[in-house]
């Protein structure tokens, strides 16, 4: 199917989650995320799946943990305060070695916070939000369709490494309709993953050792091995798993660093100063992480860039990973609100006039 | 010369960890035992807890999860979900499910969901090292009650059977003890019957097993079987609570 529809982001997540495998949903209400348990309770019975609405967040996230034990391809989705909650689950997946996919719809926080769009949960999602040196694959669309290009294939990439996968969308990426092709439903044969360590029902001879679903290594060296087998995973992702794009970036002068929703606000700002003679351009993170560190550094280190400024929709929480990418080479400037407003074209256009004449 | 007895296909042999005199040895057995007895094994799943019978999954001989703290319930949801007729069972002590999981074990409950979950009431933390529990009786001292558990402080001990049994979803809860002979023969029956209840689909079922902590309740293991008959039992009947 190519034709065109126009989408509300989050039962366009639920959709192509669909699509890309899920038969499982463990959810509980929470705005801005409340399209996707709403879609998924419909739909997911017409496929012959599950969709349960459980009593917590807490819930709901150690729901996920039984059903990608078993080796199911399982979902959940949440806004900030829920996903604060999910963090037990979801440290318990990682350590576990499980897969599984978490869309988080970002609001304001912290605490109950507000309900507009945010990106104050990057530090959470990028740095561990759970108790424990582990990593989540997580992912910043900037529209609808792209949201739907990375559900699509996020349960792939959750089987692939066994690790549990962030979708972190701000509340407009949910919230908004726009014009999208979904792409068609995955075969069985192409979600069919081998799992023969799920915990299925089991006998002796049965043709794999009995599986035990797990997050407790008591033993120092059982937990130092799951510790190199985690390392080694995630430095294979950062090599394969990188995605970025680049807008404008030759001969600029100034390199903007934006994702999600922001970032369009960035191109708007940088095509306006195009036509006045000004070359500014974008580096935007598609994974948040692995950091598309390299990509950032190439970016800013041309002989043209005078200055690279962050924006987001917070205090500022990726801008210190791109500082880290550009180590001091040059100044990393930040514009970006953390409570309900987001930075104009206007407000942007300013800032990187001012910076040009610092 | 015939065998006349052997042990359970139920258990793996290995040593367990659990101090002498403690009943989780006796309650596995018996779980292992009604699992062989009715063929479920090569189609079972257990979900252990944290607390004492963190464990589990090294002694029962089948597929196993471990749980965060309380969410047992949760994690057992989420198997049986992907895999509607397997057998699937939580193991969990009281402060794990009567404590930190009470949401996880109302809404199971309260989803009817089609599992089975075998409730170890020792009235105390044993892992942790003998803290008060929801279910420590008035008065009985632990580490965090040292002058004895006070009801004005800490409310009275909470009778988690007669709770579930309340919730339509319930399809049999029964409360047991494993004191002596007897009774331990009817903790089997209510285990066996229990399990039969999930796979007749009929709803949730509990089987409450009161049970001894000779270490942390600093008694000899007569003692202690003696102490769970004279204060336990009073206080937390035994009996069928809820059957469909």
């Amino acid at each position: 199917m190519t034709t065109k529809q126009l989408m509300k982001g989050c039962e366009a997540i639920a959709e192509a989650a669909l699509r890309g495998g899920c038969r499982y949903f463990f959810g509980y209400p929470i705005t801005p995320q409340n399209d996707i348990p709403e879609y998924m309770s419909a739909r997911l019975p017409e496929i012959g799946g599950v969709f349960l609405q459980a009593e917590s967040e807490i819930a709901a996230s150690n729901m996920v943990y039984g059903a990608a034990g078993a080796g199911a391809r399982v979902m959940t989705s949440s806004s900030s305060p829920g996903i604060s909650l999910k963090q037990e689950g979801i440290s318990t997946i990682a350590g576990a070695e499980l897969p599984c996919v978490i869309v988080n719809v970002m609001r304001g926080g912290p605490g109950i916070g507000g309900i507009q769009a945010s990106q104050g949960d990057y530090f959470q999602s990028v740095k561990g939000g759970g108790h424990g040196d582990y990593k989540l694959i997580v992912f910043g669309p900037d529209s609808v369709q792209e949201a739907i290009d990375i559900v699509y294939g996020a349960f792939d990439i959750a089987d692939k490494y066994r690790t549990p996968v962030m979708i972190l969308a701000d509340g407009l990426i949910g919230q908004m309709m726009e014009p999208v092709t979904m792409p068609e439903f995955k075969s069985d044969e192409e979600i069919k993953v081998e799992k023969p360590w799920a915990a299925t029902g089991w006998h002796e001879g049965c043709g794999r050792p009995r599986a035990i679903i797990n997050s407790l290594y008591i033993e120092d060296e059982a937990l130092e091995a799951l510790h190199e087998r985690l390392q080694a995973r995630y430095r294979i992702i950062e090599q394969n798993e990188v995605r970025y794009e680049y807008y404008n970036i030759e001969d600029a002068e100034v390199i903007l660093i934006a994702y999600g929703t922001i970032s369009r606000v960035c191109r708007s700002a940088i095509d306006e100063l195009a036509e006045e003679g000004i070359k500014v351009g974008m580096v935007r993170p598609i994974t948040l992480w692995p950091f598309p560190s390299q990509a950032v550094l190439d970016a800013v280190a041309q002989p043209s860039v005078k200055k690279a400024l962050a924006v987001e929709i917070s205090a500022g929480q990726m801008v210190e990973d791109a500082r880290l990418a550009v180590n001091g080479l040059k100044e990393v400037a930040f514009l970006g609100y953390p409570g309900s407003k987001i930075a104009t074209v206007e407000e942007i256009i300013a800032k990187v006039k001012a910076l040009r004449e610092e | 010369m015939t065998k006349v007895f052997a042990r359970t296909k139920g258990l793996i042999d290995v040593p367990n960890h659990y101090c002498p005199g403690c009943g989780h040895g006796i309650v596995h057995r018996l779980v292992a035992e009604v699992l062989e007895e009715m063929d479920l094994l090569d189609h079972t799943v257990g979900v252990a807890p944290v607390g004492c019978a963190v464990f589990a999954y090294n002694y029962f001989n089948c597929d196993m999860y471990e749980a965060a703290h309380g969410r047992a319930p949760a994690v057992a949801t989420g198997a049986k979900r992907v895999f509607p007729n397997n057998c699937v069972f939580t193991y969990q002590g009281d402060g794990d499910l009567a404590s930190i999981g009470t949401a996880e074990i109302v809404h199971a409950a309260h989803r009817g969901e089609k599992i089975t979950t075998i409730f170890i009431n020792n009235a105390i933390y044993g892992m942790t090292g003998g803290q008060m529990a929801p279910t420590t009786l008035v008065g009985q001292r632990t580490t965090t009650s040292p002058k004895g558990r006070d009801k004005d402080l800490c409310g009275e001990p909470i009778r988690m059977a007669e709770l579930l049994a309340t919730i339509e979803g319930s399809a049999y809860i029964e409360r047991t003890a494993v004191n002596n002979n007897a009774n331990i023969i009817k903790t089997k029956k209510a285990i066996r019957k229990a399990f039969e209840t999930q796979m007749e689909r009929k709803g949730f079922s509990m089987v409450e097993v009161l049970s001894t902590c000779p270490t942390n309740w600093g008694k000899s293991p007569i003692e202690a079987m003696q102490w769970l008959e004279d204060e336990m039992i009073p206080y937390y009947p035994l009996g069928v609570f809820k059957e469909v």
